[in-house]
């Protein structure tokens, strides 16, 4: 069973005052089909999870270990991640001057698959999937992410992660910045790739608003870089009632 | 015989009409380029001496014309002496290179475009060495003619020229210059074109290898109905310099111009320049004008210059309008197509063919389109090893 493994992981940051840890020590397994929210404060190392999984340059592995089905994904460059089998969505997707979605698109199949897509299947794949996401057939002739606006750019990363058929997603922060309804469609989409491709999701998200609509198996908070409480769904109902102020208390004290 | 105004020395020059700038068919009327000069400015003048300044061969150089193009009857290409009476019928120098060339060159090369069905032709122009030369090129498209004339320019070369583009009543020319020279190579032109009623004209500069290339095209839009295209692909490796100027002069009614330069830059010192000028002048009601340059640059240590400048005589216009973006692909950009599975190089790959298609494609015609996809493949290629090395 495809299984998505992070292991005792410290991660840190080169910043202006010198190598900040961010990770101090991060455990989670991930099976297949399940969805594990990632719940946390600000500054607490939740998109540094996500970014260090996916290979971003900026952060470093100080120890342990991150594997995709026993391989090694922390050995991989950031593409071989992707073709093994990982998505990120981002939460601020950058624009590439000159490069047409379509384009985007087909070429990052080609990639993650190792041959380009039956033509005639893909147009199709992707028209129904801008319409399942409610996009305009016009964004397929616009450059990726240029003059995209919020809303836009969340469903363009949803409609990436329908089209590429990832075993494991990492959703951060894909809420951000969405009104209910747009919130509504992304998750919609989130939960037709799960239904689709048994795929397991990272969901990293500050609030609980996405949890009604994304059913978490289980819930993790994250304080100061560690995994500070863990459990089923009814720990986010908690969060929504209380919030972060007694992880926040606790790790003052540490 | 009138000289060129002094500008005093003091590094000032005073902001002008694009339509008053002095010319003349010989180098000892102007004065020596002190580099603030508004066509001079972002250019590095020190390494131009040679060909600003000193004795130029403008003797006979070798050219072939390339096999692999359609049948070109409907043009010939033949060598005449400079007292031709089309010599100097279309263009003027305007600042000091053009004008070392012209009083330097003893013979011109005259493509003559005179069939109603479509003829290409490619010369290719790969021994003018290093020592410093002058050429000149007239490109004669008479009425009604259709013609493809394409320049693949290559190897060493010290070079400034003069290229005399008139395009008759109704007559419709494709002009491609594809600079490919050597590292090292220096290349100065100014084409000069003339288009005549109805008469329309696709003007292509592909600058991909050379050291220092400066091409400036000169469009007069003299009679009604005229319709030029000026475009520009470039691709400037670390210590490239790609110069273009274009001034398309508006000055007959109902005339049309498109301008749009595009470019990708990569590697420490590549250098582009787009200085876009045009003038609307009160003889030109009816104007439909348009310009753009676009660069993307790939790595730091890269600059480009672009200076669109609009000068409009006449309330009645059509349309005139301009754009300039430069745009920057980075780690963050990098990483988002990789975390999509696209590896590096083919990141890049896709980024710079992007960017550039939009204005490949325009050149309609396949050999030229295809061999430009090759030539930045290839660039791309290097710039990939370099880095891995």
């Amino acid at each position: 069973m495809p299984l998505l493994e992070i292991k005792d992981l410290h991660v840190s940051v080169e910043t202006e005052q010198g190598t900040k840890p961010i990770l101090n020590g991060v455990d989670l397994t991930i099976r297949e089909g399940e969805t594990h929210a990632i719940m946390g404060p600000n500054g607490s190392g939740k998109s540094t999870l996500a970014y260090t999984i996916a290979g971003h340059p900026k952060y470093h592995v100080e120890s342990g270990s991150v594997t995709l089905d026993g391989e090694d994904l922390l050995e991989m460059t950031v593409d071989a991640r992707a073709r093994a089998g990982l998505f990120l969505a981002m939460q601020y997707p950058v624009e590439i001057p000159g490069v047409t979605v379509t384009n985007f698109l087909r070429t990052a199949k080609t990639a993650v698959d190792g041959q380009a897509p039956a033509i005639r299947g893909w147009i199709k794949d992707v028209k129904t999937s801008m319409a399942n996401l409610r996009m305009d057939t016009s964004f397929a002739d616009r450059n990726v992410n240029e003059g995209f606006s919020g809303g836009e750019k969340k469903r363009h990363e949803i409609l990436q992660l329908e089209l590429l058929k990832p075993r494991f997603a990492i959703l951060d922060e894909t809420d951000s910045g969405l009104d209910v309804d747009a919130l509504r469609v992304v998750a919609d989409g989130v939960n037709r790739a799960k239904e689709a491709t048994n795929l397991g999701v990272l969901l990293i998200t500050h609030y609980t608003r996405i949890l009604r609509y994304i059913n978490p198996d289980f819930v993790h908070v994250i304080v100061d870089g560690r995994i500070a409480e863990e459990g089923g769904p009814e720990l986010a109902d908690r969060l929504e009632d209380e919030g972060y102020d007694r992880f926040l208390t606790a790790a003052k004290v540490n | 015989m009138s000289k060129q105004h002094s500008d005093g020395g003091w590094g000032l020059v005073p902001i002008q009409s694009r339509a008053g700038r002095f010319s003349s068919f010989d180098v000892a009327d102007f004065e020596p380029v002190s580099g603030f000069e508004a066509e001079w400015k972002y250019t590095p003048i020190r390494e131009l001496a040679a060909l600003m300044d000193g004795p130029l061969d403008g003797g006979r150089y070798d050219f072939a014309i390339e096999t692999g193009v359609e049948d070109s009857g409907g043009i010939s290409v033949d060598w005449v002496e400079r007292t031709d009476s089309r010599i100097g019928s279309v263009g003027k120098p305007e600042e000091r290179g053009s004008a070392n060339a012209w009083t330097g060159f003893e013979r011109a090369l005259v493509v003559t475009v005179s069939g109603d069905d479509r003829a290409e032709v490619a010369l290719s122009r790969t021994s003018f060495g290093p020592s410093a030369r002058a050429a000149h090129l007239f490109i004669d498209a008479q009425p009604g003619s259709n013609g493809v004339v394409v320049l693949n320019n290559s190897g060493q070369a010290m070079l400034s020229e003069n290229v005399e583009i008139s395009v008759a009543a109704g007559a419709q020319l494709t002009v491609v210059s594809v600079q490919e020279w050597d590292h090292g190579a220096t290349h100065l032109a100014t084409h000069f074109v003339r288009l005549g009623k109805d008469a329309r004209l696709r003007h292509v500069v592909v600058s991909l290898g050379g050291s220092i290339v400066r091409v400036n095209t000169n469009a007069h839009l003299a009679e009604e109905g005229s319709d030029v295209e000026l475009f520009g692909v470039y691709f400037a490796d670390a210590g490239e310099h790609f110069e273009q100027q274009t001034f398309v002069n508006h000055d007959a009614p109902h005339s049309k111009s498109r301008v749009s330069y595009r470019g990708a830059l990569q590697g420490e010192r590549a250098r582009a320049v787009w200085i876009g000028d045009v003038l609307i002048r009160p003889t030109a009601p009816g104007t439909d004008s348009y310009e753009e340059n676009r660069n993307l640059l790939l790595t730091e240590g890269t600059r480009a210059d672009s200076v669109p400048n609009l000068e409009i005589e006449t309330g009645d216009i059509a349309g005139a309008g301009h754009a300039s973006a430069s745009g920057r692909f980075d780690d963050e950009q990098l990483f988002y197509l990789q975390s999509r599975g696209i590896p590096e190089t083919e990141a890049r790959r896709l980024v710079v063919r992007g960017f550039l298609a939009s204005i490949i494609q325009k050149i309609g015609v396949a050999a030229v389109e295809s061999r430009i996809q090759d030539a930045i493949e290839a660039e791309l290629l290097v710039s990939t090893e370099a880095v891995a090395s």
